[in-house]
Parts: structure tokens; sequence; C-alpha cells
């Protein structure tokens, strides 16, 4: 079980309409109401993870985000969220548009590839890496679109994505020192918080 | 049975006060027959409404007479620890206007002429049934529900609450229903009533007066409802190309469905009125809660206040999950607070009706909530 990224909460504003694309079981999603009170929406394709909402209150729609978000209104939202999930999604780009199109902010999180025991796995023994962050072996894994943090933010740049702010955190969700100053080879887990440029 | 609520006692609730309706006339006076389960509590918050579908009635839940009798129509889905528990909430369910188990219909008297209504009971639209409900709690003293729920038209009662009514309910629960119907589901009504009409027995709906029924037709309209209430896959798997049962009347069938439609088909007509049957099917044809295109469907609802929560079944074809879909989109729109899902099923639109374990887990999951905030509120 991966923790959410610590920084998520500070990035959410109080009172605020909030998406989260692939919502899992909604904690936090319930996390946000609690400490926010915003008003939560959750996308969700598994019945007993929306079950899992529904007992905490948080409403959940059944969606594939594969198939778009063309359902929600142009800036309907004020952020929407997607934690580990950009990396399993056919098309990231269409998503990412798609979220800063019904949202004025995007929150994103994905495993970097690019961090040092996937490159060591990779470059030293010469297999696709398998470890806590990416449990599957390639062959039957979710994770088709895995990426670093320099190959979003050249993605960012095409889709005149704007950042407002990069973290990283490890796999409870903290921030490491090291991941901070050199986050495209220490950072475990890429944060970012973005919105359409003008 | 542990998970039962027992044996139940309907209740007829008599309103003297006149019903305006909406598609003109009015009812001077009616009964609505009703069945509770529960127990209501002491500020009166935890009144759940259900409300049935086309040849539903009053009965959703226990015994009427003895374990072994038929149970309701809902008794998987009300009952102690079940979907609605009756631990927590104290269940209404009516037979609506216009219906044949006890309500005012066409086989009441109308108090003008003394005799049977007949084909001339008025048009009953299902806003018409959600004023007649709102009355009844009146009468029973509940001004907010904590949900109003129902599967197919009894979804589109709940949904119409959520418009009529926005500030008496606390949450709708709209499972296998559709915005307004298609001009398929139309034509799938339409030749039910005319199957009903061209019956030698119906006499432009005065049958009564001859002392028959037009059971032929009425037989017929419930087999062509019927499949469009199974889907292939259910259909395929219960009788294949199976050959009839020996030990039942076999006469000129050929396949074990068709035998199966016949054995549906005189069921309901033995138990069913024709007249009624002909009002239900308008009332769902006519059912648009944009005021037949007036409006749209997220600025109709934008006046809700209500949680929602939506469910359909993958192999709902009479109302298929797109459909659901449509209700879905517009609260989205609508800014409002929905859920919803789009439940696995081999049972076609029956699968409302149908034990099922991910449907009990999501309706149950919301159903609790619903409660745990009604204490919240308290």
């Amino acid at each position: 079980m991966i923790s959410h990224s610590h920084q998520i909460p500070t990035w959410v504003t109080n009172n605020t309409r909030v998406l989260d694309l692939g919502c899992g079981n909604g904690d936090l999603l319930a996390q946000l109401v609690n400490s926010h009170q915003i008003d939560a929406l959750g996308l969700e394709l598994d019945p007993e993870k929306i079950a899992k909402c529904l007992d905490q209150g948080i409403s959940v729609i059944q969606q594939d985000l594969n198939s778009g978000l063309s359902n929600f209104n142009d800036q309907q939202f004020d952020t929407v969220i997607m934690t580990q999930t950009l990396q399993a999604i056919r098309r990231p780009d269409l998503v990412m548009s798609e979220m800063l199109r019904v949202g004025r902010e995007a929150i994103v999180t994905f495993p970097n590839f690019a961090y040092i025991r996937n490159r060591m796995q990779l470059g030293l023994s010469g297999h696709m890496p398998v470890n806590p962050q990416l449990p599957n072996p390639w062959y039957d894994t979710p994770n088709i679109h895995l990426s670093t943090f320099h190959d979003f933010e050249e993605l960012c740049r095409t889709l005149t994505i704007q950042i407002l702010d990069r973290d990283t955190s490890n796999l409870s969700g903290k921030r490491t020192w090291l991941g901070k100053v050199w986050p495209n080879l220490f950072g475990e887990v890429a944060v970012y918080r973005l919105t359409k440029e003008a | 049975m542990t998970n039962s609520v027992g044996i139940v006692i309907p209740e007829l609730v008599a309103f003297e006060t006149p019903l305006d309706l909406e598609r003109g006339g009015s009812l001077p006076r009616y009964d609505l027959m009703v069945e509770s389960y529960g127990t209501l509590n002491a500020n009166k918050s935890n009144a759940v409404l259900v409300c049935h579908a086309l040849s539903g009635d009053h009965h959703a839940a226990g015994y009427h007479e003895a374990e072994s009798d038929k149970p309701g129509w809902w008794d998987h889905y009300i009952g102690p620890g079940k979907c609605i528990d009756t631990d927590l909430f104290f269940v209404i369910s009516l037979n609506n206007l216009g219906g044949c188990a006890g309500s005012t219909g066409p086989l009441s008297i109308n108090p003008a002429t003394g005799r049977v209504y007949g084909p001339d009971f008025p048009e009953i639209t299902v806003r018409d049934w959600v004023h007649a409900q709102a009355r009844l709690a009146d009468y029973m003293g509940i001004e907010i529900f904590a949900a109003i729920v129902g599967g197919s038209l009894g979804g589109m009662q709940a949904l119409q609450w959520s418009i009529t009514y926005p500030d008496r309910l606390a949450a709708a629960v709209v499972i296998a229903a559709a915005p307004r119907l298609t001009a398929q589901n139309i034509a799938f009504n339409e030749v039910a009533r005319q199957a009903i009409m061209r019956d030698p027995n119906f006499f432009d709906g005065n049958y009564a007066n001859h002392d028959v029924i037009p059971a032929s037709g009425l037989g017929l309209a419930r087999m062509v409802g019927h499949i469009t209430y199974l889907s292939d896959i259910a259909m395929g798997k219960k009788f294949g190309r199976n050959l009839p049962r020996r030990d039942r009347d076999a006469d000129g069938v050929n396949f074990a469905v068709e035998q199966y439609l016949r054995y549906q088909g005189q069921q309901f007509s033995g138990r069913f009125d024709a007249n009624t049957y002909i009002l239900m099917t308008r009332a769902l044809d006519y059912f648009d809660p944009t005021v037949d295109g007036l409006s749209t469907l997220p600025d109709v609802l934008k006046s809700t206040i209500c949680k929602f929560l939506v469910l359909s079944f993958t192999t709902d074809w009479r109302f298929s999950p797109s459909r659901s879909e449509e209700i879905v989109d517009a609260l989205i729109q609508a800014g409002k607070q929905v859920s919803y899902a789009r439940l696995e099923s081999a049972h076609g639109h029956d699968a409302f009706l149908l034990p099922d374990a991910p449907y009990e887990r999501i309706f149950k999951a919301f159903m609790s909530r619903i409660h745990h905030d009604l204490r919240e509120v308290q």
C-alpha cells in the first residue's frame, strides 16, 4: 500500500470542489473532507472500492478514465487529483489535458521510473524492475506507461501545462532530502501541482 | 425466518381531499393500500419510501399469511440486516394510485356513477403518484424521508420526488431506471396495450360490465414485457433450446421458453387488471421530468437537495446503463452529490429484484451511511 504524498493536502484549498481520478477506497478524499471541508467526488472502476467509498460517505462514480471525462463541464472543479494512476492509463496525455479542462488545477503523482533502484535493476541485472513500487512482472502489470520526472515535464511543455509545484516522496508519502535535491535519481514518487498556461 | 420482517398486515388509508391530476380531471377521494416494516423513530426521521415498478404493489416484504407464501416482491432487499435494514429504518410501501391491489384504481367504484371506473379512470402520471405519496407521508407525520427508493418505474418516482419535493427527502436511490422512455421503450408498451385492446373480451375497457376479463390479451402483454425484462444470456441459461416439461400443460408448445412465457402470461392475467396495465404503461411513456423537453435534465435537477445513488445493470436492455448514465451525467452537470455503479449482471432488467453480492454491498453501504448521517443530525 502506497501512502498518499504528504504535500497533497497543502495544495488543496478549504471548501473547494475536488475530483479524484482512480480514488480507490476514497481515503484521500475522506481525509480532505475532514481537514478541508471539500466537496468531494471520486471516480473508480472496482465495485468493492466503490462500496468502501460509500462506507465513508464519499460520492463516487463508476467510470473508466480511458473513456475520458466528457461528462464533466469545463472548469467544474477547483482541483483534480490523480495519484499513482497516470502510468496505468492508455493515453496519459489525453487524461492530463482533460484534467485541466474540468479543473483549475491538477495534482498528479506517479512512480518515477528513473528512481535509482529501478535504474540499478534495469542497468545492472538487465531485467525490468520488480520492487515494492512496481510489484508486477512486465507481462502482467497495470503500469503500461512508465515515465520519469524528465519525461513528464517534457509532456507538460508539449501540452502547455504550467508546473506550479514539484515535489517527491517515498512510498510512505514522506519527502526525502536526497529526493528534493535530485528528484529524477532519488525521488521514488513524483508529485506535481499543475495548471493550464493562460 | 430471522432475516424476514415476518407476517405483515396491509392497511387501507382513505384520503377524502380531492386530488387534481396532471393530465386533467381529479379524483374526489381515494384509498391507498399501504404496508410498513420496522419502527418509526421518535423524531420521525428514519422513514424510507419504497416505490414499485409497473406490475408491483404494496407487498414489498414479508408474508401475508404463512411464511410458506410467496414473500413480497423485494423481500431480498428489505428486512432486518438487509440493504433497506428494518432494524434501522421505518419502511413504507404502497400500491400506487390506479393500481389493482387495493388502492383506488380502474376496479374501484366511481362515486359519480356508482359503477366501476373501468376505462373512465383518469390518466395518472408519475407526478400524480408523487403527490399522492406526499399526502400519505403527511398522514403518517413524516416530513422528510431518509430515503426514497425504487427500481425501474419506481426509480422514476424517486427521481421525480427529488424534483417535486426537494426538501422532503435526504436521499434518492434510482435503480435500473431512465430519465424518460425512448421510442423503442414506448413501442414495447404499445404492443402490450394493443394485445389487450384487441382481445375480444376487452369491450373498450368495460369488460367488468360483461363479467369477463381480457385474459388472453393481458397474458400476451405480459409475455412481451417479460422478454424485455430478461437478457439473452439469462434466457439462454435458463431455457436454451430445451424441450417443454412433460408434467405441465404443453399443448402446442415446442420449446421450454414458450411454456414458461405462457405460464407467466396466465399467472399475470389472473392477478392483474387490464385497465391498470394500460394506465401504468401510459404513466411510464409520459414520464419526462424535463416537461416534454421544455427544460433540460440538468436544469430541472438544479433544485434538488438530496444525495443520489444511481445503479444500473450491464445486461439490462430495457433501461440500459447508458440511460442511467444520462441521469448521472445530468446530476454531475447540476453539481449534485451522486454516486453511480454499473453492476455486472446476467439477469437483464430483472436484476434489480434478484440477489447479487456486489449490488447488495453497494446498496447497503449507501443506506448505512444515510442512517449514519441521520444520527449525526440528531
